[in-house]
């Protein structure tokens, strides 16, 4: 009995991952979501970067601002205004209907939907990015901006050398969650005919009508990436919080 | 001339006058000690020095030029605010070193990024403050490592790091263990026998009244009494002082 599982798992494998040079097509769907991934996170964090630089200094530097008034105020209360709409927008609609709205409608001329999912999933990304950005900024001891202030420090020394660095190592978890989710929501990729993982998982499935190694080779190969991830991550976290007990 | 001469700094807060008309001066190399129970305006009138809060009215002047107009305070661009501050040395009451770094970069962090002499000088000069406050064993560890009366010398030496004018302290040793205090004291000490300005805000009378030339008693945002040492706490006019003394003595 144990003898006939084996043989039809081995068919079964043959079936979904050989014949027709199957695997091929799976090491090219993981491809394309590590490749969708990978951009969409760098720039989820040039615009998280972008947009918490702005909410937070408005923040913190909004009273004496106002006071001093003119044009440079208007200007950057504009900026704010704009960082708040996008987070509203971003965080308040679900990724799949972004994604159909860029393919759709913003870039219904491109043809390169790769690129497409980049700049869809970046931006969702860049909204949660920010936030995590943000409170990491907050976070840090105003004592600190106390500190830099009162050595002379300009308020972009005193963020970059002083209190980025600080809010960065507390922000650090949370990032590695947003990566990991970011890594498995691209998974909706195929919505809009991308063969990432997800979809070539599936294609397979409707070729071979069997359900179960495509689906769970699928399966396996994001909990391996993610499982990776958070290891990296570990790793880069103790080595940030060597200066701490 | 005096090295620092303040005249009639109010600042309030909302509608609580916490400042209500402080003038002082100081000479070269004196050190006064500000007194007086908490909500008398004292670390607000250091943060009105150091910019951290700026007076509605008053001037501030330093080494006979005059660096802030209360009236024209708000127009003071910020390269101006930054300039002027470097007048001043700030010592926190809860230390705030950067964590970050070692003990060696707190100090140099801030002289490499204004560019006060090359690489080589400010590291010199840095270990001389070091050793000056007797942590040369310590260089390279990082703040969390440290004692908190340690972490407080590093605080001292980051301060003298910029050659202020005036050294200002905010309770430098409020946030310490008893037996922690003296070393900090110690050093403060130190630095009056090296001619150093300085304005401590504190709570230890003892200090104030051995080490100070001149103790400023506040109360509800007004010098209520100043003057030597043994005058003021010898012979207090005040009442509010009087009131003032025979709690912090009950406290001993």
């Amino acid at each position: 009995m144990f003898d006939e599982a084996f043989e039809s798992l081995k068919k079964q494998f043959v079936l979904n991952f050989l014949n027709e040079d199957r695997w091929k097509l799976l090491l090219k769907g993981l491809g394309r979501t590590l490749g969708i991934t990978f951009f969409a996170v760098i720039l989820g964090i040039v615009i998280g970067i972008l947009v918490a630089a702005v909410c937070s200094s408005f923040d913190k530097n909004k009273e004496s601002l106002a006071k001093k008034g003119g044009f440079g105020y208007a200007v950057f209360k504009l900026a704010n205004g704009i960082c708040r709409l996008y987070l509203t927008v971003i965080r308040g609609t679900p990724v799949v209907v972004q994604l159909l709205i860029g393919y759709f409608i913003i870039f219904k001329s491109s043809n390169n939907s790769f690129m497409v999912a980049v700049i869809i999933f970046g931006i969702n990304s860049g909204a949660y990015i920010a936030e995590i950005f943000r409170s990491g900024i907050m976070s840090v001891d105003n004592g600190q901006f106390e500190a830099g202030r009162s050595l002379g420090f300009t308020y972009f020394q005193t963020m970059r050398h002083i209190v980025i660095p600080q809010a960065f190592k507390t922000v650090l978890p949370t990032l590695c969650n947003e990566f990991i989710a970011l890594l498995k929501e691209t998974s909706v990729a195929g919505y809009v005919g991308i063969e990432e993982l997800t979809k070539v998982g599936d294609i397979i499935r409707s070729r071979t009508f069997s359900p179960y190694l495509p689906l769970f080779a699928v399966a396996g190969l994001y909990l391996i990436m993610v499982v990776i991830l958070t290891k990296l991550v570990g790793k880069l976290e103790r080595r940030l919080r060597k200066s701490e007990r | 001339m005096p090295v620092l001469a303040v005249e009639n700094i109010m600042k309030s807060f909302g509608n609580t006058k916490v400042l209500r008309g402080i003038s002082f001066s100081l000479e070269k190399g004196e050190v006064v000690s500000i007194i007086g129970s908490s909500g008398s305006g004292k670390t607000t009138l250091l943060r009105c020095l150091n910019f951290l809060e700026f007076a509605e009215e008053g001037t501030i002047t330093v080494n006979g030029e005059q660096i802030y107009d209360g009236k024209a305070g708000k127009k003071m661009n910020d390269a101006e605010i930054r300039r002027n501050r470097l007048h001043f040395g700030l010592v926190f009451q809860n230390f705030n070193l950067f964590p970050q770094y070692n003990v060696l970069k707190n100090i140099t962090l801030a002289p490499s990024l204004l560019k006060i002499g090359t690489p080589e000088e400010i590291e010199a000069n840095a270990k001389k403050l070091i050793a000056r406050v007797g942590l040369t064993d310590k260089t390279e560890n990082y703040p969390c490592e440290l004692s908190g009366g340690q972490q407080q010398r590093v605080a001292i030496a980051r301060a003298l790091a910029l050659n202020p004018d005036i050294l200002c302290f905010d309770e430098p040793t409020s946030a310490l263990d008893p037996e922690l205090t003296g070393e900090v004291l110690r050093v403060i000490k130190d630095l009056k026998n090296g001619d150093s300005t300085m304005i401590v805000v504190t709570h230890e009378m003892g200090f104030a009244r051995e080490v100070s030339d001149k103790v400023i008693f506040m109360a509800d945002g007004i010098i209520e009494e100043e003057g030597a040492p043994e005058e003021v706490f010898g012979n207090p006019k005040s009442e509010k002082m009087k009131a003032f003394l025979s709690k912090s003595l009950e406290n001993l």
